[in-house]
């Protein structure tokens, strides 16, 4: 509804305006076809298979009025998971990074520079564009993404049992997961994903990064060598 | 046939020889008794009878056959929880993990013999002894107050009938009645609890006793998350608590059970509910056992050893390791390492490097919970901290609702990791 009073000359502004600051609208109106299949943007945009984006700068994550959200981003929204930059410079990145276990689809968009200017794009559909922040000046410098080579490391799963004992008293190795989610059974690779995620502080939980902070590589993969074990 | 008769009882000889072999071994299996089934020694007995696979003979020595929760026990006052729901049965540990629960009291300890004796006259050989007792109080720590005064003024610092009581005397409050608590000194069991209780009880007086006041003597200049309760209590029970500190005679304070007065620095207060939570030291059987300096027992950080013996084990609140406070989190955490390195001593099966953690979450109000948490790494002197969080003042109601979740979700994780 606030897109409605987006005209095409704040669109034009606002492109001019943050053309060379990072981004190029133009080009991510063309990346924003990797989205539209599930998102609308712009005047009239409504919820489709994904929320819809208007106003996605500085908007609380899962808070699109009557759109139904996985658990798994209820949950991040809960712990003050909010829309910015940074936040959304991940989540295009790898979804995964974020919420484990979104209903988002999507693989990914590997190119910071592709990145950037879909960014571009979607910031002149959220209010006062000029105002929001462009890239905090640390943000360009934090790897979200897992390098492939840390992701390979085969864990051993008995170091991760021992290891295992920091985590279940508050994760239930039963699978239960209310209050504090399940991590049994989960894919490698998102289990690694999620433990880095807070490890770098891209995740903002302050027990988790607490707890991963202090884990090697090899201690988390042994954990998620030991938590995919776990029926 | 000479030959044969020799290699037939040759034979029989090795063949009862090996049949002997498991039976001796039966016998000689590496015997661990437990004292105390809490947060730290039941977490102990399970995990050293789930991971040693039937090599190791568990007993877990505990005298009461429902274990109700420390943890909670708060929530309970302020009407969050049900007292049933705090209620945890020795039944798996048992029937799944083949412990042997012994329903009694551990009286004595024979460090040479290497013997537990139960109050039942049973007397149980180890060769590793763990002890998780607890706490007791140090007698005379409140002046005018002794056991024997607990139902008249309870401490409810002991789960269950203690907490129940306390419940009963405060909703039997006259309108506009007064809940005194005296604060117990450093070091004691569950820093944050004293202030979560107040918070608690506020909270179900708001609701049926909007005039009653709340009165807190306190020997501590501060408190665990005072910032945070602070806050909570200006915004949620404005006018209602009253906190006398050192500096206004908070330490010196007299109680009359038979008179139900609270004097304060020699202010005589009648009031109307007092619970008295005195001093603390370590569960009495760590004492009887000689393994104390003062009032609690020294561990080494790597196992939790006693540093007077190293065949016996020391958890939670009864030991003295450093940084960490005494939390049921802590003595769950310290179980897990000290089962390891148990395991590995009787067994030779691997032993890692200690690691501990720590979370302490509180309820403020309805959906208003805190949490401080640190992490923890064994020093050839103690249990060292490395790294800490705490929750901030002025967070969002989502925040904080979403840790008041966490907080029943690890209750349930911690109960599960203790009972199986
Ligand atoms: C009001 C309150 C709120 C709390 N809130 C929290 C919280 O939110 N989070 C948290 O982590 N911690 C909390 N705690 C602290 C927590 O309850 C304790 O730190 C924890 O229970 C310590 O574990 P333990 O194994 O040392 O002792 P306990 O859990 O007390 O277990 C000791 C056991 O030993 C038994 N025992 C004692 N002597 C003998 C003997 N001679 N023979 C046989 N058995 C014996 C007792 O019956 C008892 O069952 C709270 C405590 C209180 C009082
Ligand atoms: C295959 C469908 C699909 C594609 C493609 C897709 N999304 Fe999504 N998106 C979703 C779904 C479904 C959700 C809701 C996720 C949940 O609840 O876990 C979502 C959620 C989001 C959110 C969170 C919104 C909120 O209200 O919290 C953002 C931001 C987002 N998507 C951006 C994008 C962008 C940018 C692209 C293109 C690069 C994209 N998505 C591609 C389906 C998709
Ligand atoms: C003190 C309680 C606590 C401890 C201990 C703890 N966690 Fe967590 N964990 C949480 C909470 C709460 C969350 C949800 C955080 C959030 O919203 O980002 C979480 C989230 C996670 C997630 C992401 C789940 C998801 O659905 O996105 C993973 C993976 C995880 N923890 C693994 C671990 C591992 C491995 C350990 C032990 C090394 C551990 N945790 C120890 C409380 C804990």
């Amino acid at each position: 509804m606030r897109a409605g009073l987006l005209s095409a000359a704040m669109i034009t502004i606002a492109s001019t305006a943050y053309g060379d600051a990072g981004g190029d609208p133009k080009n991510g109106e063309r990346l924003f076809n990797q989205c539209s299949g599930c998102h609308q943007v712009g005047q009239g945009a409504v919820d489709r298979i994904g929320p819809h984006l208007n106003n996605i700068f500085d908007r609380a994550a899962g808070t699109a009025q009557g759109y139904r959200y996985s658990d798994s981003l209820e949950r991040a929204a809960a712990g003050g998971l909010t829309w910015n930059y940074e936040t959304l410079n991940s989540f295009v990145e790898n979804p995964r990074v974020l919420v484990s276990r979104t209903r988002m689809s999507f693989r990914g968009m590997n190119d910071q520079q592709d990145r950037d200017d879909l960014l571009a794009y979607l910031r002149q559909f959220s209010a006062s564009p000029e105002n929001i922040p462009e890239a905090a000046p640390t943000a360009a410098a934090v790897d979200h993404e897992v390098a492939p080579e840390v992701l390979a490391i085969v864990g051993d799963p008995a170091y991760g049992e021992y290891l295992s004992g920091e985590c279940t008293a508050c994760h239930q190795t039963s699978g239960a997961g209310d209050g504090i989610p399940a991590i049994t059974n989960w894919p490698n690779d998102d289990f690694v994903t999620a433990m880095h995620a807070y490890k770098v502080g891209v995740r903002a939980h302050p027990v988790m990064q607490m707890m991963a902070g202090r884990l090697s590589d090899e201690e988390i993969a042994a954990l998620a060598a030991y938590f995919e074990s776990i029926e | 046939m000479t030959f044969n008769r020799r290699t037939f009882l040759g034979s029989a000889a090795l063949t009862a020889g090996l049949l002997a072999a498991p039976m001796v071994r039966a016998q000689g299996k590496p015997r661990v008794v437990v004292v105390g089934g809490g947060a730290g020694g039941a977490t102990a007995a399970r995990y050293i009878a789930k991971d040693s696979n039937g090599e190791i003979d568990v007993t877990l020595v505990e005298p009461t056959r429902t274990y109700y929760t420390c943890f909670f026990s708060n929530l309970y006052l302020g009407g969050f929880r049900t007292m049933q729901s705090l209620g945890h049965s020795y039944g798996t540990l048992a029937a799944e993990y083949g412990i042997n629960v012994v329903h009694d009291w551990a009286v004595g300890v024979d460090r040479d013999a290497k013997t537990v004796s139960l109050a039942g006259g049973a007397s149980l050989p180890y060769d590793r002894l763990i002890l998780s007792p607890g706490i007791d109080f140090v007698d005379g720590a409140v002046e005018g107050w002794d056991v024997s005064s607990q139902n008249a003024m309870p401490h409810a610092y002991k789960g269950g009938s203690q907490t129940e009581l306390l419940k009963a005397q405060i909703m039997a409050m006259p309108q506009g009645g007064t809940y005194a608590m005296v604060a117990p000194p450093n070091p004691f069991r569950c820093p944050p609890g004293p202030y979560e209780r107040i918070s608690m009880v506020a909270h179900m007086l708001k609701e049926t006793n909007p005039t009653a006041k709340i009165l807190i003597a306190d020997p501590k200049e501060n408190f665990s998350k005072q910032g945070l309760f602070e806050e909570g209590w200006n915004d949620n029970y404005a006018g209602m608590i009253e906190r006398v500190g050192p500096d206004f005679g908070g330490a010196d304070v007299a109680v009359d059970p038979a008179a139900m007065t609270l004097s304060i620095d020699g202010d005589v207060n009648n009031v109307d509910v007092c619970n008295v939570i005195p001093a603390m030291k370590a569960g009495r059987i760590a004492e009887i056992a000689g393994i104390t300096d003062g009032n609690w027992a020294p561990v080494n950080a790597a196992d939790m050893s006693s540093k007077m013996d190293d065949s016996i084990h020391v958890l939670g609140d009864a030991a003295a390791q450093g940084d960490m406070p005494k939390s049921g989190f802590a003595a769950n955490s310290q179980a897990k390492v000290c089962a390891n390195a148990v395991r590995g001593a009787l067994t030779g099966s691997t032993v890692f490097p200690a690691r501990f953690a720590n979370t302490c979450w509180s309820l403020i109000d309805t959906d208003d919970g805190v949490k401080v948490g640190a992490t923890y790494e064994a020093t050839d002197e103690k249990i060292a901290k490395v790294d800490g969080f705490i929750s901030q003042t002025g967070e969002s109601d989502d925040v904080r609702a979403a840790t008041y979740q966490e907080s029943i979700g690890w209750y349930d994780g911690i109960t599960a990791d203790m009972f199986g």
